[in-house]
């Protein structure tokens, strides 16, 4: 046993030797391994996006093996009933084949479907995080915009990727894309002409969309990806302000082996997550849409989540059309649909240059603000987030007011005057609610914590009292400047009233407290 | 402790020494990577006790389940019957093909990522450490260096000493990147009158006869086909009618009752006046959405409501479709129509205005700004 194990270490050795004459790796790979990554749940959110891009990769590959993206006209006879005999596109039937006729396509495309899903959203997480603590400012706002860039090529992606089945709801999703494209004054219709081969839906748009779907965008997503994850190593990671963190260091654990093993451990979780709701959790059951026809929709006909708010919005905006008779019209769907995802894409891409400007600061920044700390930048992330929560809701408004027995119309309503006045309240509120909190951090620092022990004293007065954080002055008092850290707010945060016994049944080791500290705390003794 | 504190770092070590321990060198290598070690030992201070035991007996069972769902997976996807047969109650055991693997499959990602997990966070070394961070640029000798070697090559190609040529390259070029985006104008198509003219034009699509209506399955309509207060959707009689050849065609055949008909006739704006766009009391309406196109499906007949259940533009079926609610703008055309000698419905001619979203060239009606 012995013996063995001291060859196999041998042949490492000769291995890396190897390797090394021919890569001269030992440098490269000791600096790789020793790097030292900060620690925090919340950086960790961009992963998932990351690691849904993987299954995306995989699943979408499997996918692409069975899928046809040809419009051309065939008559279904494949194993679904209700179809059966009904005109449609090859898109759609293939699609319907990966569904019904393909070993465990179903739970595939299901797969590819969510894990799309999950893609958007933890990118928004992520992005609400990296905005939030201030991560996106000097030296990382290339960073910030490779990030934006990296949601608007997801957008797209999904898009061309739902309009790929060519069924039933995709084919209203193309068809209000081509509404939109042709608002654009001057070169609308030839732009729409152009996407879709003439007149809409044409019987090109399928393979087009095709390509950009599995190549051109994936690819360009690609490429930001590694760059995106490339610069966050580059630049060392961002962390949070503590004892002993400063901007000029990084406070955490190895990347090898600790990080690594995370970071797979976590991979997996994803991925384990992914599949166990694709096989449990219908998502896209495209077999009840029907093939596209132009004149067919249903209500409830909704996008995926992440382009519900350019569909609220267009749905709230008003019947505004601005006509110069007879020869010029602009349409109300281009203030919404094309200005306002415009600003969508701009606005967000330019933010840290634009609060670079307001706040003069210039410096570089490592450590992370708290959102506090920051109430103008945090109200603003609140009013963007209610403005586009209501564009979701009212992207869904008919859904809502079925299920809620509310009109429709108020809906409309209330979207089109939420979307305008709750922001602003959002804003206002956000702003007092970080003042308080950070009101709140000062009195800890200066009296200490609650410790929800009330007295009273001889006149009468009841009182709390405060665990101070030092040794106060005769005043009671502690003077702790605050330092952009979590400040402790409960008693246990600062280590008092753990279980002094492990173990979630029974114990699992004998108490390894011998102070008899919690003896100590619950009887006041010190010994 | 930080990286102003360099006091309490470990000095540089001579590698030479051959008393050198493995962890000594080992940290030799994290100090020159700019890396002290804050905190770093055992997560058992004593090795093979009864809770760092049971911590490994966890791990190890978490990596046999997942081996175990794992092939619970290959043997369901091969073995376990999938194929799709019409309907099924839930005892079918096809039904539960996908869910099965969904979930012999999601427990072994979710049993491996358990393992590695709690190995990385219940076994290894509790630690901490602090890298130095070198933020701000290159040292100015690098940036002096890197200066000179830019000078170098600039004057060596002689880029300000030749100023000709660099505009000359530059004049060369820019056509060329022009000659690379210029095939991608294959796409490039006149939109000609794909947004004006329809299905339901005789002169294009009809060899110059009107066009008659019919439903999706190719039955010509006529009069007794709607009853009062129906609607049906009616498609241009032609070659691919009811396809999507032609995806702005599909026209809401209405049969108001009496009074609506009535009250339709007298809100009637002149241009569907001058052609006698209705026949009795039937209407026809594009059922392409004015807004961005789609159907206009739901046709409410209590409140003569046209919805479109896309964005919930509303229009009035009495009022020449005009909009009433939502973000559409302008009215849904209507189709004039008549009916034949055999008793079939036919379009008089094409829509008076182009049906469907706007462009910035529709031309518009005055009639259209009286809403």
């Amino acid at each position: 046993m012995k013996r063995r194990k001291g060859t196999n270490e041998n042949l490492m050795t000769k291995a890396g030797g190897e390797l090394d004459d021919r890569f001269k790796l030992a440098g490269p790979a000791r600096v790789l391994m020793n790097k030292v990554f900060p620690d925090h749940w919340s950086f960790l959110l961009g992963e998932i996006a990351l690691f849904s891009f993987i299954l995306l990769l995989l699943t979408g590959t499997f996918l692409a093996l069975f899928f046809e993206p040809s419009m051309t006209h065939v008559t279904y006879e494949g194993s679904y009933v209700p179809l059966q005999g009904v005109g449609m596109s090859k898109a759609y039937e293939s699609t319907l084949n990966i569904s019904f006729e393909v070993r465990g396509g179903l739970i595939m495309r299901q797969m590819h479907h969510w894990a799309s899903l999950l893609f958007m959203a933890a990118i928004l997480v992520h992005m609400m995080r990296v905005f939030f603590t201030g991560a996106f400012r000097a030296p990382r706002e290339t960073n910030w915009m490779i990030g934006i860039l990296l949601f608007w090529l997801g957008f797209f992606n999904g898009f061309t990727g739902y309009s790929l089945p060519d069924d039933g709801l995709s084919g209203t999703g193309l068809r209000i894309a081509e509404g939109m494209t042709e608002s654009v004054p001057f070169l609308g219709p030839w732009v729409s002409a152009a996407l879709f081969g003439g007149a809409f839906p044409g019987d090109e748009v399928i393979a087009r969309f095709y390509i950009l779907h599995v190549f051109v965008l994936p690819l360009a997503l690609l490429a930001l990806i590694t760059v995106h994850v490339g610069l966050v190593f580059a630049q060392k990671h961002t962390q949070w302000p503590g004892p002993g963190r400063t901007e000029h260091n990084v406070v955490g654990y190895r990347m090898f082996p600790n990080y690594v093993m995370k970071q797979v451990g976590f991979m997996l979780l994803v991925f384990g997550v992914v599949t166990a709701m694709s096989g449990l959790f219908q998502i896209n059951p495209l077999w009840m849409f029907g093939p596209y026809e132009a004149s067919v929709v249903s209500s409830g006909s909704q996008p995926d989540f992440y382009v519900m708010f350019m569909d609220g919005l267009i749905r709230l905006f008003p019947a505004w059309e601005f006509r110069v008779p007879p020869y010029f019209t602009l349409p109300a769907v281009f203030w919404p649909g094309i200005v306002g995802m415009g600003l969508s894409v701009l606005l967000p891409l330019l933010y840290p240059l634009l609060e670079r400007r307001f706040t003069k600061d210039r410096g570089h920044h490592n450590l992370l603000q708290r959102p506090r700390d920051t109430p103008a930048r945090t109200g603003l992330g609140v009013m963007v987030i209610v403005f586009w929560v209501i564009g979701v809701v009212s992207g869904g408004n008919d859904v809502f007011a079925q299920a809620f027995h509310i009109s429709l119309n108020a809906m409309t309503w209330g979207g089109r005057i939420g979307i305008v006045v709750l922001p602003i309240v959002a804003y206002y509120l956000t702003y007092r609610f970080c003042l308080g909190l950070q009101q709140h951090d000062r009195e800890v620092l200066a009296h200490g914590l609650e410790t929800g022990i009330l007295m009273r004293d001889p006149e009468g007065r009841f009182y709390e009292v405060h665990q101070p954080l030092v040794e106060p002055d005769e005043r009671g008092h502690t003077e702790l400047e605050y330092s952009g850290a979590t400040v402790p707010k409960k008693m246990n945060r600062i280590g008092v009233l753990e279980p002094a016994q492990r173990g979630f049944f029974k114990s699992i080791e004998e108490p390894s407290d011998e102070d008899g500290r919690r003896d100590q705390i619950e009887t006041g003794n010190k010994r | 402790m930080s990286a102003d504190n360099d006091d309490n770092r470990p000095d540089e070590v001579d590698l030479s020494d051959p008393k050198l321990s493995r962890f000594e060198v080992y940290r030799e290598g994290l100090r020159r990577d700019g890396i002290e070690i804050l905190h770093y030992e055992p997560r058992y201070p004593k090795p093979g006790t009864k809770l760092e035991k049971r911590m490994e007996r966890i791990v190890a069972s978490l990596f046999f389940g997942s081996g175990l769902f794992a092939t619970l997976f290959v043997a369901a996807y091969i073995f376990w019957p999938w194929e799709y047969d019409g309907a099924a109650t839930w005892r079918d055991p096809r039904t539960w093909y996908t869910p099965i693997l969904g979930i012999t499959l999601g427990l072994s990602l979710l049993l491996i990522a358990f393992a590695v997990l709690t190995w990385a966070k219940k076994l290894l070394p509790v630690e901490e450490l602090v890298q130095e961070r070198h933020d701000g640029g290159s040292s100015s000798e690098d940036r002096r260096l890197a200066e000179s070697t830019v000078d170098t090559v600039v004057d060596d190609m002689g880029l300000k000493r030749r100023p000709f040529l660099v505009k000359a390259a530059l004049l060369g070029a820019a056509p060329l990147g022009l000659a690379a985006v210029a095939p991608l104008g294959g796409l490039i198509k006149d939109p000609g009158d794909m947004l004006t003219v329809t299905g339901w034009n005789g002169d294009k699509h009809n060899g110059g006869n009107p066009v008659r209506l019919m439903m999706k399955d190719g039955a010509l309509v006529r009069p007794d086909m709607v009853s009062t207060g129906g609607q049906i959707t009616v498609y241009p009689a032609i070659e691919g009618g009811a396809t999507n050849e032609f995806a702005s065609a599909p026209t809401l055949l209405i049969r108001l009752r009496a009074q609506d008909a009535e009250q339709l006739r007298e809100n009637l704006y002149p241009m569907y006046q001058d052609v006698d766009a209705m026949w009795g009391d039937f209407v026809a309406y594009s059922k392409i959405c004015t807004h961005v196109g789609c159907p206009t499906s739901l046709y409410e007949q209590q409140s003569q409501r046209l919805l479109c259940p896309c964005h919930q533009s509303q229009f009035n079926a009495i009022d020449n479709g005009a909009p009433i609610f939502g973000p559409a703008t302008r009215h849904l055309p209507m189709l004039p129509l008549d009916v034949d000698d055999e008793g079939h419905f036919f379009a008089k001619s094409d829509f008076l205005v182009p049906p469907g979203p706007a462009f910035w060239n529709r031309p518009s009606l005055p009639e259209e700004d009286e809403q």
